[in-house]
Parts: structure tokens; sequence; C-alpha cells
């Protein structure tokens, strides 16, 4: 089938300003609009550039806005994404573009590793040299949030990040969300301490852009409310 | 002028096994990190169904089973040594991923939960036994985020989309790499006293691939072009399950949980060719079933595919049939296997739950690679010299812990148990060594000189050509199934493919973020590692493991019990390396 692409573009070496790239190529409909893309830089203009590896959503290389939602681009397809012939693609929101799709992570991954994202648990060892035992129950309280691949779908489609870059951000929220619940950890107040922040998690205004955007259809919005919850209760359950 | 850095220990990839080895080197020397993706895009993180170690938690197991099946697995070309240790050291690596706060899933009793997986057996019954350690189907994820959590709780210091161009190598010597970073386009020199190369595989190369666009075998061709040797290159494997036309994996782990082949007929056809272990016979095997089925004329609608049927009530029949007392629903399903259910819905339009899905075999594997001994430290030669201070671990290096053909989740095992040896050999050396002098001047210029020559080339070929070209011949002649002829035929298209990619056109003029740039370089790695596969698959007359000669379909022990090494220089030149047996004679192989 025949595709219209409109692709924003921007060369930090030759480009004062963005532009629209527009393409028309020729796709199968249920080629991911990765593929598309690829088809753009490697049969179209080489010079087109993003980030992108595993091309089956489990990565998060390809997050970008298709259409003007935040989605991985491998992991959306053609057929349901294009309206009137048309897709329009645009770089993530709320970072600083270093070349079309290409944005600057790295505040993203700061504000990650900001809260801690690791086990903490001092206590000894199981004495017989084997795992921490878990019950099913409490593994599953915290399996939505194990499942985040760090794409930045989700704080780059929420208003009060677009607002103010310093918010913490959903995502980061999700990671710390992991930890906190996780009866084997023992950093939550910690954790709890760094997210009471003027810039953490009461910045959140329950827009559910996050959970709308999150291409692991994590509850994101969900997430984020629990931990209020466990900062305005005290209780973490 | 290029940038310089020094360090004790270098490891270049952050996957399992790069990151392991950069947690444990960190310990006491100076380490970084380089990696041409953000650690957590690696492809560790697509790796689905499980890590196996012999902990017993739902049934009894040994660790000596496990080492066993591997050896079987591999066809016997296996070093038996070396699948001792990754075997044992299994327990100990998962116990160790536990604590270090990764979320598997757990028995009622709050151990780690394992299920089965093919090839894995009680040696007793000869019965699939439950060894695979789990979490849900996202077991690689769990992996590679745990081990990044710990290297920023260790203060681990990472080069992100840092792209490494060359390896600093004299005289059988390595001093440390030269990478491209990415965003500015500069030329960086890392020198250090100890470089562990852990860039995962190449399965690229095929068209039908699970693999990463990233996977690209950057380090072994430059080793290749460092005229230094890989090991058994010819023994690629194919997993029988990839996502029709796509190559998607679907993990084996649909089988370990009940899920069956099916042919146009609705036949369970594997109960035909291995009565014992049926659906979780190794992959090889697998692999060519399907082959044989489509060649029959009993792919579905006749063509190149087949079924993975995993409708609940389908598998309660094929269970009630093999006698086994379990049963699933759906919920147990979503629950067990949540991301390959996905990909089938959102890839292909079919839902697992109530419709069977189309799949076909997907290059996905490799079990050869640059040569290691059992302290991950790179081989030389076929005689066992060290190339000093260089090591390797993962994908990207072979024990040779897989032989001819890999079981399924020991790849994850082989990561975090030589990832971490490799990641304690490299510190123990870096505290009684002293940086070696380079020439930084000639180094950068070498690299830079590489890259300006495809930067601003200017001839007729585009790159995306050439690189489909090599895919879907590689397809076609070095795949399943592979014969003399079709093995010479392909030598020569690569060797027309190299010549052509020496009259490169790209458009990309820029220095910022020229990904054209980087993708040309990376099909340069792929030419070279293709040629090498090509040719060791023609040497070897015999068929073994993932290697199957249609002109040779016996294993021959007599001639072939040996591992290949093959140099680049004008033409391929291969010598062998005894296989390295202790326990397990070589007997014929059957499920």
């Amino acid at each position: 089938m025949k595709l219209h692409l409109k692709i924003k573009r921007f060369n930090p070496e030759k480009d004062k300003k963005p532009w629209w790239g527009e393409y028309d190529i020729e796709v199968e409909p249920g080629d991911r609009v990765l593929d598309a893309l690829h088809e753009v830089k490697w049969n179209i203009d080489g010079t087109l550039a993003l980030r992108r590896s595993c091309a089956h959503g489990v990565c998060g290389s390809d997050a970008m806005r298709i259409n003007g939602r935040n989605r991985l681009a491998c992991k959306c397809l053609v057929k349901d994404e294009i309206k009137n012939g048309q897709i329009t693609i645009e770089p993530i929101l709320g970072m600083r573009v270093i070349k079309d799709m290409i944005v600057d992570m790295e505040p993203f991954f700061a504000h990650y590793r900001s809260i801690m994202p690791f086990l903490v648990n001092d206590t000894p060892l199981p004495a017989n040299g084997r795992e921490r035992l878990q019950s099913p129950v409490d593994r599953e309280r915290f399996d939505d949030s194990t499942k985040c691949i760090l794409c930045a779908c989700c704080t780059t489609s929420c208003p009060s990040f677009w607002a103010r870059g310093e918010y913490i951000g959903p995502a980061a929220i999700v990671q710390a969300h992991r930890f906190i619940f996780d009866s084997r950890d023992q950093a939550a107040q910690e954790r709890l301490e760094i997210l009471s922040d003027v810039d953490g998690v009461w910045r959140c205004r329950t827009a559910f852009n996050c959970t709308d955007a999150c291409p692991r259809d994590i509850k994101v919005t969900k997430t984020i409310g629990e931990v209020k919850e466990a900062l305005r209760t005290g209780v973490i359950q | 002028m290029a940038h310089y850095h020094q360090f004790d220990a270098l490891v270049v990839g952050a996957g399992g096994a790069g990151l392991m080895a950069a947690l444990y080197a960190s310990k006491s020397v100076k380490t970084a990190v380089i990696s041409k993706l953000y650690p957590t895009r690696s492809h560790t993180g697509a790796a689905q169904g499980g890590i196996s170690a012999a902990l017993g938690n739902v049934e009894k197991d040994k660790w000596e089973w496990h080492a066993y099946d591997t050896i079987k697995g591999g066809d016997f070309l296996c070093d038996q040594d070396s699948v001792d240790i990754l075997c044992k050291d299994a327990i100990d690596a998962v116990i160790d991923l536990e604590h270090m706060g990764l979320p598997f899933d757990r028995t009622p009793e709050g151990k780690i939960s394992q299920r089965r997986f093919g090839g894995h057996t009680n040696n007793e019954t000869k019965q699939a036994v439950q060894r695979a350690c789990h979490a849900a189907d996202r077991t690689g994820h769990m992996i590679l985020q745990t081990l990044y959590q710990n290297c920023i709780k260790n203060k681990v210091q990472f080069f992100d989309e840092f792209q490494m161009v060359d390896i600093i190598i004299e005289n059988n010597k390595c001093n440390g790499i030269v990478a491209l970073e990415l965003s500015t386009g500069e030329i960086h020199v890392f020198h250090s006293k100890a470089t562990m190369l852990a860039t995962g595989g190449f399965g690229k190369m095929w068209k039908i691939t699970s693999n990463a666009h990233s996977l690209t075998g950057d380090a072994p061709a430059i080793m290749l072009r460092r005229n230094l040797p890989l090991e058994d290159m010819e023994f690629y494997q194919f997993h029988p399950t990839g996502v029709y036309r796509m190559g998607i994996l679907l993990s084996e782990a649909a089988r370990g949980e009940g899920a069956v082949f099916l042919n146009d007929k609705g036949e369970r056809f594997m109960e035909r060719y291995m009565p014992t272990l049926k659906d979780l016979a190794p992959r090889d095997i697998c692999s060519r079933c399907i082959y044989q089925e489509v060649q029959a004329g009993r792919g579905i609608n006749g063509k190149d595919y087949v079924y993975l049927d995993f409708r609940p009530e389908h598998i309660n029949k094929w269970f009630a049939a093999d006698g086994n007392p379990k049963r699933v629903d759906a919920h147990y399903l979503e629950t067990r296997l949540p991301d390959i259910i996905e990909f089938a819905r959102v890839y292909l339009g079919v839902d697992p739950i109530t419709e069977p899905v189309p799949i076909q075999p997907t290059a996905h594997y490799a079990m050869g690679g640059i040569p290691t001994n059992n302290d991950a430290q790179v081989l030389a030669d076929e005689r066992g010299s060290l190339v000093e201070g260089l090591y390797a671990a993962g994908e990207v290096a072979c024990v040779s812990v897989h032989g001819a053909n890999r079981l399924g989740t020991n790849s994850l095992v082989d990561l975090v148990v030589f990832g971490k040896r490799g990641g304690i050999a490299m510190a123990d050396y870096a505290k009684g060594a002293s940086l070696r002098p380079i020439n930084k001047d000639a180094v950068y210029k070498d690299a830079e000189g590489d890259l300006a020559a495809i930067r601003n080339s200017a001839g007729t070929e585009r790159p995306a050509a050439i690189r489909k070209e090599l895919q879907t011949m590689m397809d076609e002649k070095v795949g399943v199934y592979r014969t003399g002829q079709g093995l010479r035929e392909a030598l020569s298209v690569i060797k027309g493919l190299q010549a052509r990619f020496r009259n490169l056109k790209i458009d990309d003029r820029g220095v910022k973020w020229n990904t054209d740039l980087t993708e040309a370089w990376e099909l340069g790695c792929l030419l070279d590692l293709a040629e090498v596969t090509a040719a060791a698959a023609l040497w070897r007359e015999e068929s073994r493991g993932g290697h199957y000669r249609e002109d040779f379909p016996n294993r021959d022990d007599s001639k072939f019990l040996q591992h290949s090494f093959a140099w680049m220089s004008n033409d391929i030149q291969i010598k062998t390396k005894p296989v390295r047996i202790t326990r397990h004679q070589p007997v014929e192989r059957k499920y």
C-alpha cells in the first residue's frame, strides 16, 4: 500500500530550525512504523537519524510521537496508524533534540538514577546459601512495575513534565515503585523521601497520558497513585 | 585529535556478560563499560523463557544431569570440563542474581520457580525436567535490569552510545580499544590493561532472525582483521519458533508449558520424529523437522510455515495423552507467557489463546565466536596461546560450552557464569600488570581513516541493497540445510558483495549521530563474518547439531570431532582443535 510519511527533521550541522520531510513510500499493511522509517532511511535519505535495536518492543530505543501520541515505532503497525494515507512522526517532547528522532536522554536517566533503582537489603543472606524466600503474593505486588523498559514514552507524554523538566517524571516513579513494594527491599522510606520533594510525585496531576503511552501496558497512573498513597498514609501495602 | 582515557579494565558491550564482568572487575580495579547502545537496550533483555540451574526447587535434579544434557544437546562438540563449570556454577549464579534483586517467579513455598525447556531432562527417566528459572517470559529483561541496577549501585562508569571501531593489539597483547562517540562523531582511545569483548551475536547476516538490528558482530569482525581466529563459526542456531515472516522469537517456554507443533493436517508431527521428548526436543532438531514437514507438502496451506498451538484446551488434551496430570487455562498462560502472547496479537493479529500461531525457524544464536579458555581469556590459535590482556564472554565468545547446538536457557547461564569469571580474571590480571605503551596517534589515525573512507565514499552502491542481498542469500544457502554446492555459491556471492561494498554510496557526510556511516561500517563486519561462516560450513563435511549438510547427512566423529579455527587472510584458513572429552564418550543423539 502507499504511505505518505511526514517526519519532523532537524540536523544540527545544517538546520537552524526543524522542518518537515515528506516521503511517499510503498509498504505492507502489516509493516511496523519502524519498517517504514527504515524504508526512507535505507532507500531515500540516509541522513535520517533514529535509535532502534530489538524491533519488537522490548529494548525501548525507538520511542517517538506517532500521529501525536507517544509510541514505540517497532510496536505499532502501519495499518493501525495510517490516517488518510499518512502518518506523522516527531521526536518525543520535552527533551533536547540532537538530530531528527534522537533526543538527549541523559536527564531522563539522571532522574532514574536518583531514586536508588536497586535492591537494598543489608540483612544476612540465608545461611543455607540459597535464595531469599518471597511468597507469590508478595512477588505479584510489584509485578507491573518490573515491566518498565525505560523508553521514556510515559515521561515525555506528561504535561507536568513538559511544564517543568525538573519533575522526576512517571518512569522514575514506576522504577521507585518496583523497589518500594518489593518485600525484600529495605529502602522504601529513603525513596519516598526523595519522591516527596518539590519535583517529586506530587507534580503528577493524574492526566493519565502516561498510562496511554506505555508500550508495556503498565498502569502507570495507578502506580504513581500507590506511591502517593504510601507517602500520605506512611503505610506500604 | 582523539580523546584519551586510561582504565585498568575495559568492558565492551553492556548486555548480561559485559555487565556481570564489570560488576566483578569494578570491585577491585578501575573499570569502564563502553556500549553502542544504552545498556538497558542490549539484546539480553529480549531473552524470554528462563535460565537453567539444577536447583531442584520443584523436582529432583542434579548439575551433572544439566551437564550431560548440555553435552548431548551440543552433539558432543562441547568441551566437557567447561560444561561442568557452566552447570555447577549455574546454581550459585542464579542465587547470586536473586540476592541482587532479580524478581524471579516463585513456588508456593516462596522459592525460585522452575519450568521445563527443550533438551533438559531427568537423566534417569529421560523425561523433561523443570530446570529453567523464570520471571514470566521476560527473564532476560529482568537479568539485564538487575545487573544494570547493581552497576548503578556500585557506581560503575559507563560510556553509553560509544561504538567500538578497533581493538588495539600488538604482538598478541591487547592494549585497549578505539571508539566513536556517536553524539559528537569524535574518536576516543581507551587505553587499558585488560579488555573484555562482550558485544553479543551477529544474527543480522540473515533475513529471518530474532536478532536486534544492532547485532552485527563488531568485535569478531575486528578480530578477523587483526589476524586472529574465530572458532566453530559453522554452528549457528536456527530457533524453531520465530513469528512467521518477521522472525521475532516466541519462547521455547511455550512448549515448556505444553504447546505443540502442528502441520497442515493438524498432526502433532514431533511424535513421529522424537517419540520421547517430542516437542521438547532440542532446537536444531525441531527446526529440521519443520523443514521436513514443509518439504513433504505439510506446511500450512502448502506454504513454508507450521503452527505453534498453545490453545489451553489443546494443551490439556496433549497433557492427558502424555499421562501428565497438569492442566492449564487461559489465565495461567497469560501469566506465564504474557509477552509472547502479546507479540502474536500485535504482529500477526493472532490470539494464541483461541488460534494456532504461524511460525517458522529464525536465525537466533551463534554457538561459535571468539575462542576463549575457561577464564574468558582469548585464544590466539588452536594450540591455546593467549592474547594477553584480552577477554571475551557471552554470545560473542566460544568457550565452548554449547558445542554444535545450544540448549535453551543456557545462553543466560553462559552470560552470568563466564561474565563473572572473566571479570574476576581481568581484575586479577590488571592488579599485577602495567599499561603497555601505545602509539595514540597511529591508532587514532587508523580508525579515523577507516571511517573517513566510508563517510566520503563516492561510489554507487547503497549499503541497504547489499545488506538485503546478503540476508536473502544467507537464508537460502547458509540456513538450516546446507550443501557443498550451495555454500560455494554463497562464498562467490559474498565475494561479489564485498567488492560492491568497496564502491559504496552513503548520503550522510556529517559527524554527529551519523548512523548512515555506522550502519555501513557494521555491514562490512557482517560481510566478513558471513564469509567465515560459509567457508567453515563448506569445510565441515558432516552433519552435527545446528550444522546440517544434505550431502553429508551423518555425524563423522572419525574426522570431525574437532573445533574449527578460522582465519581471514586472502581466503579463509581453517585449522582444528580437539574436543576436550572427560566423562561422556559420544553416542548417537536420540530423544
